[in-house]
């Protein structure tokens, strides 16, 4: 792959009244990758991916898009990049054409050059039939759309998707996702924040992990579970009560790495699962702990989140944004 | 600079759109201070209305000047609200990150805001005229009445995209919008002249820059151009002074939201 840089951000910092949104971040993100921002709301991503797109001045630090300043070269950086924002950024009184007919002025086409490529665009989004219906009219999937259509108008190097599939139905999830590998087939670089593992998994070539504003780990989804090496016991037991005890009694022991505990199991980071199946049995039946089920797997990126945040993203992001 | 009227024109074409869209609301919009006020409040005050104290042939007449301020203030101090919208949903961070002149959403908000309230007060000038009213300058005096309205409005219209930026949620803006329309207007010359006022309120009045507007607006429409002129003159002299400050806050506001 290019190893050439496309985004350099580095020692970013954006503080809030006391509050520090972004603590000293650095990332490079390389041209013609997808590269992910994963991390729970509030982690740091929107006000990174801002930075990005010259709306926020970082406090300290700085951030670049193929080697322009977001800041003193900001006008520059805008011809740049396309972005697609989290909100459905659209007016539901313009149709979708006469949304993509604006955006061709702000980016300064001529009327020939904007009715291509809107044409083009609509029919990659599959808009074509409803281009001239005012937006209100169209559905959740439809609106996302759009506003992708409207984030590659410019045709950009680089296009900035904010949590492009959130509230989406599978199939427009689905969907989205082919959009995106296409875009990187085309040589298109994407930077994408999301709080889905799986998307992140299955999307991106790099991704950052970011929670309290910092970059947790950094790596492809597949390095990132390498590095976290051995296997991942997950088991659950029939009374929680003897949970504790047993948590306690697995710490201690030579083959075992962590141990979280869930809902009504845990979680146990081993060396291999092969060695430490049977002391893990041993413990519980030492301690009469019995078990409902027990599984073994490599890991997996939510075991990755959790053992670098301490904790799993379902638990940090609020339910309200989790749900599909 | 071609590039920048390319946006402007874009930018201001989309408000017309979204107002031509919005039938019922333009009907509503463009409507509303003809009925309630020169129509309904107008003939309401006909006969209750002293012409002494008013100095005016009819209650309706003197009314006129006041609806038509009362117009560019409304409009002025609603002129923002898109402006909110846009910001709430994202549509302004959409825009600002396309390599536009910085100040061209601002621009075409203000060319939009300035255009609709100069047909709505020829529009009221046209009621006024069949309930009566003459203009008493002819063209030229309408004329400077647009543009002490122009003046007016833009003062107005860069507070209220100060509020739209600045407020934390929509139902601030409306709150502090409500509570500063009709106190304008009750404490200016719109409805009564001054000098029938309270003294407290005569008081208050003279320092609400919708007064300076009316005090021009009125003789324009009532008696002629040598009453109106020095009135004109000092109109122009307190809008300037009530722009840029106005403009000055509007554009702090808008570069603290806006980074």
């Amino acid at each position: 792959m290019d190893r050439t840089i496309a985004i350099d951000v580095s020692h970013l910092c954006k503080t809030y009244e006391n509050h520090k949104a972004v603590d000293d971040l650095s990332f490079q993100v390389y041209s013609g990758e997808i590269f992910g921002l994963l991390g729970p709301n509030g982690a740091g991503k929107s006000t990174t991916l801002r930075t990005l797109i010259t709306l926020l001045h970082p406090t300290s630090g700085t951030a670049s898009i193929l080697g322009h300043d977001t800041v003193k070269e900001a006008d520059k950086v805008r011809t740049l990049f396309g972005y697609v924002p989290q909100e459905r950024a659209i007016d539901r009184f313009l149709t979708g054409r006469e949304h993509l007919e604006l955006l061709g002025a702000l980016y300064h086409l001529t009327k020939e050059e904007a009715n291509k490529r809107i044409a083009e665009l609509l029919k990659l989004v599959e808009l074509e039939a409803h281009a001239d219906r005012p937006a209100k009219t169209y559905s959740g999937g439809m609106k996302r759309k759009l506003d992708i259509a409207c984030g590659l108008l410019p045709d950009p190097k680089i296009l900035f998707l904010d949590e492009p599939t959130l509230g989406l139905d599978v199939p427009s999830r689905m969907r989205i996702w082919d959009y995106v590998r296409m875009l990187k087939a085309r040589g298109m670089t994407v930077v994408m924040t999301t709080n889905y593992l799986d998307e992140a998994d299955q999307l991106c070539d790099r991704l950052a992990i970011i929670d309290g504003g910092k970059v947790k780990t950094i790596g492809s989804p597949a390095e990132l579970k390498v590095a976290l090496g051995g296997d991942i016991v997950s088991l659950t037991v029939k009374e929680t009560s003897r949970l504790g005890a047993l948590a306690s009694a697995l710490k201690g022991q030579p083959a075992i790495r962590t141990v979280n505990t869930t809902e009504n199991g845990l979680d146990i980071r081993v060396e291999s699962a092969e060695k430490a199946l049977p002391a893990i049995l041993e413990a519980a039946n030492k301690l009469e702990c019995r078990l409902d089920f027990i599984d073994y797997h490599r890991p997996r990126l939510d075991d990755v989140f959790i053992a670098h945040t301490g904790r799993s993203l379902r638990d940090a992001a609020p339910s309200a944004e989790t749900g599909e | 600079m071609a590039h920048y009227w390319q946006e402007i024109g874009a930018l201001t074409m989309r408000w017309v759109r979204r107002l031509s869209r919005e039938k019922f609301s333009m009907l509503f919009t463009l409507v509303q201070p003809m009925l309630f006020w020169l129509i309904f409040f107008g003939n309401l005050f006909q006969r209750a209305a002293d012409t002494q104290v008013t100095q005016a042939p009819n209650y309706i007449s003197f009314l006129a000047a006041g609806v038509v301020v009362m117009t560019v203030l409304n409009n002025g101090l609603a002129g923002g609200v898109d402006l909110l919208f846009d910001k709430e949903n994202g549509f302004l961070e959409r825009l600002m990150s396309t390599p536009i002149h910085r100040s061209s959403v601002i621009l075409s908000r203000f060319i939009f805001v300035m255009t609709i309230t100069s047909l709505q007060v020829l529009v009221i000038l046209g009621v006024a005229f069949l309930f009566g009213v003459q203009p008493a300058t002819g063209l030229l005096g309408i004329a400077t009445i647009l543009l002490i309205g122009m003046m007016f409005g833009v003062g107005l219209t860069a507070i209220s995209m100060a509020m739209a930026f600045s407020v934390k949620s929509h139902g601030d803006f409306f709150s502090v919008l409500g509570f500063l329309s009709l106190p304008m207007i009750f404490l200016s010359s719109a409805l009564v002249p001054l000098a029938a006022m309270p003294g407290w309120m005569s008081f208050l009045a003279q320092f609400n820059p919708m007064t300076w507007a009316i005090d021009a607006v009125r003789p324009l429409i009532l008696s002629g151009w040598s009453e109106a002129l020095p009135h004109v003159g000092m109109v122009v002299v307190v809008m300037v002074v009530f722009d840029a400050l106005c403009l000055y806050g509007g554009a702090k506001a808008f570069r603290r939201a806006m980074g």
